[in-house]
């Protein structure tokens, strides 16, 4: 009789070529190792200087310059061009200014498929688990490691199951029951575990992604969803890769996603989530749709949905940044990009934004930004004085509408 | 002259944006100075007020948040003597092991030492005492005390060309 096995336990198993369970130790070859322009630096310089300058499996490394993209200053400017040698010399796969985010270019390009291990040199790689790909982030150093030996040592993670009933209600949104499960979690509850998501069949893949995406905020080494419903027209799941009622979960929550509400994650902690309705009359100067966790073609239709024919409240700006070029040319193509416009967007390059506080959308002292990404920590998006409210795109826009913090409720 | 280790006391949940605020990442300021700006948000006068060797002692949840190894490196090139937590988040313990930071679990030690208060720390066995109290705190897992010794996880790799790991089991 087989041992039942979560899915990281699955796959982290088959790379084992062993069975293997949560707590031990492997050494697994990995079939996808993606760096970011702001990590590149340090990556590049380990590879040149201790590694020598070894690479054994060029064709599985993405080099993706989004976090500061186009460049903003002179030393960004230097470290992206020393990134595109790097990539030409190696016969790397490179993204470049303006293709978009590394997480969701790497699914668009199925450079992350079910079962696979996908390295990334950013926190929210657990994005990749919305294709049940063994998606986790790592230092520069592991990531140097692994794109020069094509591998990593991982510990087995125990599994947090999370079993999702019901419907959603209107207004509400994946990016609100994410909130919710990371509220109820709290934002260590699944420390170096695995999240498996359960209940999702019906949820597009931009909605996985959300959900996938926001594990790293409970603390979550991966967050993985079972490829199901829509998303097996478009995936090969390996046949060892299925859903064992009998694995071993350590823990074990259940959310009705029909009693949801619109959130926000308030300042300065991810898990401080709060319904929207109980936020009463706050002003908001920006609000910024985009992001690894909410910058798709579908997030972008909520958006102009809710403002059409609208415009956007005097004295609050809405910044609207696409994922990647292909989100862009699809909401120019079926007319969100100019709905947008018309209702007083601004749209800027495909790419992070001012997500981590570095360009393109810097708050002052003072300032409140409604985000559709996924921190807001204290100074995360400009000044330390500033505040940062985590919400869904359809928060997003009925705030842009208002100038106050407001959801579908209100409307 | 000798400089005995002082604390630094911080809270729960401090992240990495916390100790190394994303706009003053080397990329964009340079590898020089980046440093400088370790917890620029939160207590604007460590890095000029700190001297190597002190001790860093927090809540629960040290460095949840980015997978940025720069925080951590921010706080070994202001050669920062440890860093002892209640808990840790994931990628950044790995990041401080990785970059030979000493870093060490321990629940109780948070209520017995207060912040600017001077304490020696044994490193050997993981005791950290002050004029008022003494506590052994959990140590590293034994696999990865071997890079902490060499320095880096890049240290152990060059001399052994295996991860820390594959020594056990």
């Amino acid at each position: 009789m087989n041992t039942a096995l979560t899915l990281a336990e699955q796959i982290l198993s088959y790379k084992a070529a062993k069975t293997v369970l949560a707590d031990e130790i492997v050494v697994v070859e990995v079939d996808q190792v993606m760096i970011v322009d702001s990590i590149a630096p340090d990556v590049i310089r380990i590879i040149n200087e201790d590694l020598g300058g070894e690479i054994k499996f060029p064709e599985k490394i993405s080099i993706v310059i989004d976090h500061v993209s186009p460049a903003s200053n002179i030393e960004v400017a230097k470290a992206q061009k020393q990134a595109r040698e790097f990539a030409q010399k190696h016969a790397i796969k490179l993204f470049d200014v303006g293709r978009g985010i590394c997480h969701q270019l790497l699914i668009e390009e199925k450079r992350a498929k079910p079962g696979e291990i996908i390295l990334g040199s950013d926190s929210h790689s657990t994005t990749y688990g919305a294709v049940s790909a063994f998606g986790t982030g790592m230092g520069a150093s592991d990531i140097a490691m692994a794109a020069s030996s094509g591998k990593t040592w991982l510990k087995v993670p125990k599994t947090v199951k999370v079993n999702f009933l019901g419907k959603k209600k209107k207004n509400v949104y994946a990016k609100d029951i994410a909130l919710e499960m990371i509220r109820q979690l709290t934002a260590d509850g699944a420390t170096y575990a695995s999240i498996e998501y359960h209940g999702l069949e019906d949820f597009s893949l931009s909605e996985r992604m959300t959900m996938a995406n926001l594990a790293v905020e409970a603390g979550a080494k991966v967050g993985l969803i079972p490829v199901s419903g829509l998303l097996l027209n478009d995936y090969n799941v390996p046949d060892w890769l299925f859903v064992d009622k009998d694995a071993n979960y350590f823990k074990e929550i259940e959310i009705d996603i029909s009693k949801i509400e619109s959130v926000v994650a308030a300042p300065s902690f991810v898990d401080n989530v709060q319904t929207v309705k109980s936020i009463q009359n706050k002003k908001v100067d920006q609000v910024f749709v985009g992001s690894c966790t909410n910058g798709r073609l579908d997030d972008l239709h909520i958006v102009a949905d809710i403002l059409k024919n609208k415009k956007v409240a005097e004295g609050t700006r809405l910044l609207v940044i696409p994922a990647s070029s292909k989100v862009l040319e699809e909401a120019v193509a079926d007319g969100t990009f100019a709905s947008l416009l018309a209702s007083g967007a601004i749209f800027a390059t495909p790419g992070c934004g001012p997500c981590m506080g570095r360009h393109m959308g810097i708050l002052a002292p003072d300032e409140v930004c409604v985000s559709t990404t996924n921190r807001n920590f204290i100074g995360r998006m400009g000044s330390a004085q500033s505040e940062v409210f985590l919400a869904s795109p359809a928060t997003a826009a009925y705030t842009a509408l208002r100038g106050f913090i407001s959801g579908g409720e209100n409307a | 002259m000798w400089i005995v280790p002082r604390i630094w006391k911080f809270t729960d949940s401090i992240n990495t944006d916390d100790i190394l605020p994303g706009k003053y990442a080397p990329y964009m300021v340079g590898e020089d100075v980046f440093q400088n700006y370790a917890f620029a948000h939160l207590r604007a006068d460590f890095a000029s007020n700190m001297q190597a060797g002190d001790i860093l002692l927090a809540g629960k949840n040290w460095g949840l948040g980015s997978s940025r190894e720069y925080a951590p490196k921010a706080l070994k090139k202001l050669n920062v003597g440890a860093i002892i937590a209640q808990s840790f988040a994931r990628i950044h313990y790995r990041n401080l092991v990785n970059l030979g930071i000493p870093a060490f679990t321990s629940y109780k030690a948070y209520g017995l030492f207060n912040d600017s208060e001077n304490v020696s720390f044994d490193y050997k066995n993981a005791v950290l005492s002050s004029a008022n109290h003494e506590i052994r705190l959990e140590p590293v897992p034994r696999f990865l005390q071997e890079s902490l010794e060499l320095g880096s996880v890049l240290e152990y790799y060059k001399k052994y060309r295996r991860f820390p790991s594959e020594d056990i089991g």
